[in-house]
């Protein structure tokens, strides 16, 4: 069964190392989408500037600036790391260039830039020390910030390639299956389903044509994991899929990636474009007969095309809405044929499992959820960002550990888990670890792993219908229960934060929620009311303090405020009256003022500029 | 019988008979599942969700796209059944404009039937308001678009591109504001609708209907200075009935000659006659093209829209259309002509001729430039059963009467006309004894004839004289396609093809009562059409008294100077903005 490759990846990996180790020592620059946003761009200009080579491999030099991927600590971008003394500086601005390069040449520390730990209030030298790494564990992201994304020779100077070469050499898809199936890897797209399995019943209906698709669509607001994956560390994901391929028997793959993700096109295409060049994709890959043509196709960024039958009715040229799911995709999936379609961070999985082997994977996690998994910290919370941590870490220790505590001091309230489809969870459940089963369990799901913070200054009722708008501006259109129905518990909510919902409107928003779930055609609308029904679950009490009340417990919703003058100390000083920028403000000076409240749009500029503390909301 | 499968449903226990649905399971075995998207003909779509069940063990399921199992338990009426379908009228009628009174669909729009059966009477959800309405589109001169009825069922989009190939509907935006429209959000006479109807004919409200002429007739009629004459297609006497409790394939033409005489038409014709009249002409034009080997294969010209779909898509090929017009286009002008000959007070302008089609495209046919002031209403079977109402007639008591004489005689060829393949196999028993001077050994052709899914493409072989002659029959565009491709590519080894737009042919066609829920209806009316031709004392077009009398007393013989004057016509690769 075993062939011979053509070309020996462990001699390529040894001179692609002798070529980064020919550029020098090295200073990282993370020029991800979120630290070009910061002007990563042009700092590394100024590196050139002070006469840096900047990221081209083969030229030998005393040391380089490399362009990397998103190290996920976007919060403190931009991040300039020194690698080989384990030095990180964040918030860097172009003015700090000089200094940085200066320092870096002197082996001394810049250490205004270092990052500052937020409960020791103490700058930390060494990186490996600052939570947020150290409490992570970085396997699918683990190149990501660490290589040039757009070099092939980089990628293999850390190992890329070399699980596919092994996959080739032993030749054997049952082999590949099985360790896929033993691993206990799940699928990191949402559903959580046995990656082995599926990859097992696609291999069965191997033959004919069958496909391979990579679902890169990721539409949950403020998850990037998958972004991340693709712009920072282009060659994992190909050689994932590339192994995937051969296991079920197919020649051609697609990734689909939303048209705004623009960088990862980019690099994805030339990755692509490199691997073939060098025999690691397209024809007899490695010299085997095994050939995978990867193509690209850019979605409109629907939502809805994240999920599976969407997706691959979007890829054949139809509008992007589900179908029904009677027949499997496992036989009859794209163009007709047998498909196999996983996300990004699963196939980022394989190469390690293949290499690592099974065990090393299911040692980490909890019993059915194994490996790590991304999450994309979003919120209030200190520091912001992408992690990577083992399943069955909780809550608290992301929040609290990695996240740093929630901003402001400030109190946690909730955080939302798993974007619009995923759910609420709350301070009990903060101890609970993590996995795929547990999140279901308590109304929310890992889904693509958005994880968003909230303190006690954020209405609940609000967040639910930040989703629920977000569900119905998504909804594809086609099912009743998702198009109308959404847009009837959306109407709901927003009668409820304006402060004119009754308690038939809720029942009526719980009743119609059931429908949707139960009624509804695809994945997405099932799981449409999941956001209000978590919150209900949890929150009831704030809706109806809506309700009954009429009053926003956290201040939040404007048609619940009122803001008023306390006239006992209020001194007549007029700078309320002049800040007012729709003249709702009345009063004449040394005398209290006074709001007219059918013209106050609730900004709150008054309190802020109040010398004297007399101006208040409920 | 150990290999019968069988599931439960109610706890019933059913066969499972090659069903691919469970509601088709439920269907057979006399379970009624209401659903708005779920079209047998049509691909599985799961958009509406009318048609949950619950299923023990896996809980609420569509039932329109659930395959079923050996052992499955299914339950359709359980509370939480019920509910959601009460939750889903509502929100379906929350965001419909609900003038039902003045719905050209009122009491036969599925929405509204389910409404009164689930006891929908509040709707407790944010309502269409005036302005968000959107503008009806009444630009067709077939077809009514009226958006602010659709429940996005999809079944028009389905239609249009898996039976006609054409796709000119569409969804647009999302969530919503999801709506159809024709390609680009055109009106629906600037896009290449070949205004077949079954857009309509599948459509469960009235979010596509056929543009109502009854009025124009009832004017013709009670004008005192007019004659109205009317005219009847082969496929109506087979479906009419269907609208006064009779079962589908019931040959009522009797009733209707009756029924048309009492809504006050003067004089009462058959198409059938003209139909026999279009086979002579036709299969002297096959004989001629295959004798001299021009033109072939010959293309049927009967269906409006397949000759409307050759304009628009295949213009460099319209010289393999037959120049025969259909028969309602045959048979106005010569009316027009005979009938002051044989009855008084009759002239050429003062009669007016309106006819009752199966048929959407035949609206848009009477106006083509080619065929003006011929037929001056044309109404559909719905139309004319509306009539029938409004009359108070009650058409189940009718005696049968007889059409008007002479030109009231048809031959069973020309009957089947309204099947897919009777035009085809009506002219093989022509064109074969023009050819041999015999009549056809056997007069039923039977590879021709079927109707259902499976059919939609046919061949027969037939020796004419030693010369092997195959003729192609299809139904759907999508099919006709196919054919011209071949025809296209040089692959073709037919000579004669016969299309027809509509799925299984005119008595499925877009102005008849709907047969979308029913596969068997079309088997039904299709056999009405074949035992009539069975039982019709003459069986051959070119055996008809009448036809061997017109020719006799006026147009001397097929293909004369005054058969092309009347009976034929030219096609055009102009716009349709130009032609209506």
């Amino acid at each position: 069964m075993k062939t011979e490759l053509k070309i020996n990846i462990n001699e390529e990996k040894e001179k692609a190392i002798q070529l980064v180790k020919e550029q020098g020592r090295r200073i990282l620059v993370c020029a991800s989408t979120g630290c070009i946003a910061n002007g990563a761009l042009e700092l590394i200009e100024e590196f050139k500037k002070l006469g840096a080579n900047v990221g081209v491999l083969g030229q030998k030099d005393k040391m380089s600036v490399i362009p990397t991927g998103c190290i996920g600590f976007c919060e403190q971008g931009v991040l300039v790391v020194i690698p080989d003394r384990k030095i990180t500086y964040v918030h860097v601005k172009k003015e700090d260039v000089k200094e940085i390069y200066e320092s870096f040449v002197n082996d001394t520390v810049v250490e205004r830039l270092l990052y500052v730990d937020p409960a020791l209030n103490k700058p930390i030298v060494n990186n490996e020390e600052i939570n947020f790494y150290k409490k992570q564990t970085r396997t699918a992201l683990k190149n990501c910030g660490h290589i040039n994304p757009e070099s092939l020779d980089e990628a293999l100077s850390v190992g890329a390639y070399a699980a596919l070469a092994k996959v080739l050499e032993i030749n054997d898809q049952e082999y590949v299956i099985k360790e896929i199936e033993d691993s206990g890897l799940r699928g990191r797209g949402g559903g959580g389903f046995a990656t082995g399995k599926k990859w097992r019943s696609v291999y069965r209906h191997q033959g004919g044509k069958s496909y391979v698709i990579c679902n890169g669509d990721e539409g949950d607001p403020g998850a990037f994991m998958d972004r991340s994956v693709m712009e920072d560390d282009p060659h994992k994901l190909l050689e994932g899929m590339a192994i995937a391929a051969f296991a079920v028997g197919a020649d051609e793959a697609y990734i689909y990636v939303r048209a705004e993700y623009p960088l990862a096109i980019k690099r994805l295409r030339k990755a692509i474009n490199d691997a073939e060049k060098r025999g690691f994709l397209g024809k007899n890959i490695l010299g085997t007969d095994f050939n995978l043509k990867i193509n690209i196709r850019e979605g409109a960024g629907a939502f809805v095309c994240g999920e599976s039958s969407a997706l691959i009715a979007s890829i054949e040229g139809e509008r992007g809405m589900p179908r029904p799911k009677n027949i499997h995709m496992a036989e009859c999936g794209l163009f007709k044929r047998p498909t196999l379609l996983n996300n990004v961070e699963t196939f980022a999985n394989v190469p390690l499992i293949i290499l690592n082997g099974a065990k090393w994977f299911s040692s980490m996690g909890t019993e059915k959820s194994k490996g790590t998994k991304t999450f994309a910290l979003t919120g209030e919370v200190n520091n912001t960002g992408l992690i990577e941590v083992p399943m069955n870490t909780t809550l608290r220790q992301i929040v609290f550990d990695l996240g740093g505590g929630i901003r402001n001091g400030k109190k946690f309230k909730a955080v939302q888990i798993g974007g619009p489809s995923g759910g609420c969870l709350t301070e009990e459940h903060l101890d609970m670890p993590m996995d795929y089963d547990k999140l279901v369990e308590v109304g929310a799901m890992v889904g693509s792993g958005g994880l968003v913070v909230m303190n006690e200054d954020t209405c609940i009722v609000e967040v639910a219908r930040f989703f629920m708008n977000f569900t119905c501006n998504e909804s594809c259109g086609k099912c009743t229960p998702c198009r109308e129905g959404t847009k009837n518990m959306l109407h709901i909510l927003e009668k409820i934060v304006k402060g004119e919902g009754t308690m038939e409107d809720l029942d009526r928003l719980e009743a119609l929620a059931q429908v949707i779930k139960q009624g509804s055609l695809c994945g997405l609308g099932k799981s449409a009311p999941n956001p209000v029904l978590s919150t209900l679950k949890y929150f009831r009490d704030e809706y109806i303090a809506h309700i009954k009340d009429k009053k926003c417990p956290a201040g939040v919703c404007k048609s619940l405020k009122t803001i008023t003058i306390n006239p006992d100390l209020c001194k007549g000083c007029t700078k309320c009256a002049r800040n007012c920028p729709v003249g709702a403000i009345e009063g004449t000076v040394k005398n209290p003022h006074k709001i007219d409240q059918s013209k106050c749009i609730k900004c709150g500029a008054c309190i802020t500029n109040c010398p004297f503390k007399a101006i208040s909301c409920n | 019988m150990t290999d019968k499968e069988t599931m439960f449903i109610d706890n019933i226990e059913v066969e499972i008979k090659g069903e691919k649905t469970v509601l088709e399971v439920a269907k057979n075995a006399g379970i009624e599942i209401p659903t708005f998207c779920y079209r047998p003909d049509l691909t599985q779509f799961g958009a509406c969700r009318m048609c949950v069940v619950e299923q023990e063990g896996r809980g609420i399921q569509a039932s329109c796209t659930m395959p079923p199992k050996a052992g499955m338990k299914i339950f359709t009426n359980t509370k939480k059944v019920r509910n959601i379908r009460k939750t889903i009228l509502e929100l379906l009628l929350a965001h419909h404009d609900r003038e039902c009174t003045t719905c050209s669909k009122s009491g036969m729009c599925e929405l509204q039937k389910y409404s009164f059966e689930y006891g929908i009477t509040d709707i407790p959800y944010v309502k269409m308001k005036e302005e968000e309405k959107l503008k009806v589109d009444s630009s067709s001169v077939s077809i009514v678009r009226d958006m602010n009825k659709c429940i996005l069922c999809g079944a028009c989009v389905r239609a249009c591109s898996e039976f006609q190939g054409i796709g000119v509907l569409g969804f647009s935006e999302r969530g919503s504001h999801t709506h159809v429209q024709p390609m680009a959000g055109k009106p629906l006479k600037d896009v290449d609708c070949v205004n077949c109807g079954q857009c309509a004919s599948v459509c469960p409200t009235g979010a596509l209907t056929i543009k109502d002429d009854t009025e124009k007739a009832f004017d013709l009629i009670y004008d005192p200075n007019v004659k109205t004459v009317v005219q009847i297609a082969p496929s109506v006497r087979v479906a009419l009935g269907e609208m006064f409790g009779l079962k589908a394939g019931d040959n009522s033409i009797k009733k209707i000659y009756a029924a048309a005489r009492k809504i006050g038409f003067d004089l009462i014709f058959d198409t059938n006659f003209s139909a026999d009249l279009t086979i002579m002409e036709e299969a002297n034009e096959f004989v001629e093209r295959l004798t001299k080997g021009e033109n072939l294969p010959l293309f049927t010209s009967c269906c409006p829209a397949w000759v409307r779909y050759m304009e628009i898509n295949h213009p460099d090929m319209l010289n393999h259309l037959s120049s025969c017009k259909s028969p309602q286009g045959m048979l106005s002008p010569l009316m027009k002509e005979l009938v002051p000959q044989y009855y008084e007070g009759y002239t050429k302008e003062n009669i007016k001729v309106v006819s009752i089609m199966p048929c959407t495209a035949k609206k848009f046919e009477a106006k083509r430039e080619q065929l003006k002031n011929e037929t001056d209403v044309v109404l559909t079977t719905v139309e004319f059963a509306k009539m029938i109402r409004a009359k108070g007639i009650n058409f189940d008591k009718l005696e049968g009467e007889e059409a008007n004489s002479p030109f009231g005689q048809y031959s069973g060829g020309g009957t089947i006309f309204g099947a897919s393949g009777g035009v085809a196999e009506a002219a093989l028993r022509t064109a074969y004894n023009m050819a041999t001077g015999e009549n056809l050994p056997n007069l039923d052709v039977m590879p021709l004839r079927g109707v259902d899914g499976a059919s939609r493409s046919k061949e027969a072989t037939v020796d004419i004289k030693g010369k092997q002659v195959k003729i192609r029959v299809v139904s759907t565009l999508k099919e006709a396609e196919i054919a011209v491709r071949e025809v296209k590519s040089g692959k073709a080894d037919f000579q004669l093809l016969e299309v027809m737009a509509c799925p299984g042919g005119c008595i499925n066609g877009g102005g008849q009562p709907t047969a979308c829920h029913d596969v068997n209806i079309k088997n039904e009316r299709a056999q009405g059409l074949y035992t009539e031709d069975k039982n019709l004392p003459v069986r051959n077009c070119h055996e008809n008294p009448d036809i061997i009398r017109v020719y006799k007393e006026f147009l001397e013989k097929p293909a004369s100077k005054k058969s092309h004057e009347l009976l034929h016509t030219t096609y055009s690769k102009v716009p349709l903005k130009e032609l209506v």
